[in-house]
């Protein structure tokens, strides 16, 4: 048996010099929380394309199936991509519970703690556990629906998404959770690295002017798809081809993904 | 006081601010009482021109109440005895002015540390563990000193940024308000962060960053450090504890490396 299985089960770990695993799991942590922080910040770029219009959408969803390089759509193209994220965001989620309250007493001083102290950087740490709890479930479902069917992202099929499968409290619960946890988070890596080394003030303000804006963004962006999601509730299942492809019949069936089976959501009723 | 009643009336002197009626709930409590409930006591007193909350309690216990327990020896910020939660935050009281209070004012005892009783603690007790736990001294690397050797010079900025740390007065302000602290009671608390920097700038002591990561370097020390910054926010001395455990985090964390 390794001698560091014995010690650690006898209990003498503190004993030997420690282990170097504590310092590469918070770096880990941070970085891993770097890195979802701006990748919201991009994808919440990608999908407030559709504010642009549908086209626009369209293309950054067919760029990212390298349409533009292969002449056709590769969805697993976006399923290696959230397959990515999913296993950053995994690591993220099993290395920040070490710090969450974990069994009633600790929940009960840290909440009567952060009420007594009005301690603005307390309350918010409670808020990031509070929203990190729920994007546990809300960031896994969204991630296995985009891992599993990234062929249903585009201007009608995101529409459909929002107003059809009814998706959109979910998804304004998950703004909500991502914008708030992820601006935090920001914040609270530069104050614990001192990188940024701007007063702590300036750090909050921009932490709430951000925070803020991709809020603002992301309900105009839901907005948005529910709209074309409204509009488009006769022709459910039905993919957006650009104008300009659709008047050259020949690329038609290159250039899109073909509409599923699924009939229009009336005739089912 | 005498000075309130002084001024009064008097036209030739300054008038003090209105003189308030003070309350102070305050929780009583005896842990050597098993049968005792900890509960609420009000006490009303009058405000006086300058008066600190040490004066108000030594006001109180002189002519309310003999009996309520709050430590204090200084009077001045120097000792760090009179912490005490002041509607939910950790101040010394002989530091506090109860002009910066409203007129109903919550006091109990430090979180974290051995109640003695009513707003008394032992932080004295966990300091000492602390100090033993981070070994808080000089360690030289020379075996016995020679006191009649001249001591090595220290750059004037150095003995600066020692002595900046070294102005702690272990009030356990910092622990009290650390949100971390009153989850994991193992947790080193930024009083002990302190302490490390402090020895970790000063040339004379031989221990290296390795040796300090076997102190602080898990999630009861420096990487349990969730950076709420109330440490910071309240430490009435005003140490720069913010920009110390960031620093610390980022040296513990490249022994990782």
């Amino acid at each position: 048996m390794p001698y560091e299985t014995i010690i650690v089960q006898t209990g003498l770990a503190e004993r030997v010099a420690k282990n170097r695993w504590p310092a590469r799991l918070d770096v880990l942590q941070s970085g891993t929380g770097l890195f979802l922080a701006l990748f919201m910040w991009g994808h919440m770029f990608f999908v407030a394309s559709i504010l642009l219009g549908e086209t626009p959408m369209w293309v950054i969803t067919k760029f990212f199936e390298g349409h533009f390089i292969f002449g056709s759509s590769h969805y697993w193209l976006v399923s290696c991509v959230v397959a990515l994220v999913a296993v950053v965001f995994v690591a993220h989620a099993g290395l920040a519970v070490r710090k969450f309250p974990i069994n009633y007493r600790q929940l009960r001083a840290i909440r009567a703690h952060s009420r007594a102290m009005r301690h603005e950087d307390t309350t918010l740490w409670v808020w990031q556990v509070y929203t990190g709890f729920l994007l546990f479930f809300f960031a896994s479902a969204h991630l296995y629906q985009m891992l599993v069917w990234p062929e249903k992202i585009g201007p009608y099929g995101s529409g459909d998404r929002m107003w059809s499968d009814g998706l959109w409290p979910f998804y304004l619960t998950m703004l909500l959770a991502v914008e708030l946890h992820g601006g935090i988070g920001l914040y609270r890596l530069a104050v614990k690295w001192g990188w940024p080394d701007a007063p702590r003030a300036t750090l909050k303000k921009l932490k709430w002017a951000l925070t803020a804006f991709f809020f603002v963004l992301g309900l105009a962006t839901l907005g948005a798809y529910m709209k074309i999601g409204f509009e488009h509730r006769a022709h459910y299942g039905e993919r957006y081809t650009p104008a300009w492809i659709a008047a050259e019949p020949q690329n038609e069936n290159r250039a899109v993904a073909p509409a599923p089976q699924a009939a229009p959501s009336g005739e089912n009723e | 006081m005498s000075a309130s009643a002084q001024t009064h009336g008097n036209g030739s002197i300054p008038k003090p601010r209105s003189q308030r009626q003070l309350v102070f709930n305050v929780l009583r409590y005896d842990p050597a009482r098993p049968e005792a409930v900890p509960r609420m006591q009000a006490y009303k007193i009058e405000e006086a021109d300058s008066m600190t909350l040490f004066i108000a309690l030594n006001e109180i216990r002189e002519q309310q109440d003999p009996t309520l327990q709050f430590d204090f020896v200084c009077r001045a910020g120097i000792c760090g005895s009179c912490a005490m939660m002041v509607n939910g935050r950790p101040q010394l009281a002989c530091r506090t002015l109860t002009s910066a209070l409203p007129e109903e004012t919550t006091l109990a005892p430090l979180p974290f540390f051995e109640l003695i009783g009513d707003l008394s603690v032992n932080t004295g007790k966990w300091m000492r563990g602390m100090s033993e736990r981070l070994q808080t001294w000089l360690h030289t690397q020379e075996g016995e000193r020679d006191l009649r050797r001249i001591e090595e010079r220290m750059e004037p900025e150095l003995a600066e940024q020692i002595y900046e740390m070294d102005r702690c007065v272990e009030c356990g302000c910092c622990v009290a308000a650390c949100g971390t602290a009153q989850m994991r009671k193992d947790f080193v608390g930024a009083v002990g962060f302190g302490k490390i920097a402090r020895f970790r700038l000063d040339p004379r002591d031989g221990r290296s960053d390795d040796d300090f990561y076997d102190m602080i370097g898990d999630d009861t020390g420096v990487f349990g450090c969730m950076s709420l910054l109330a440490c910071h926010d309240v430490c009435p001395k005003s140490l720069p504890l913010q920009t110390q455990i960031a620093f610390l985090r980022r040296k513990m964390a490249a022994m990782g490396l």
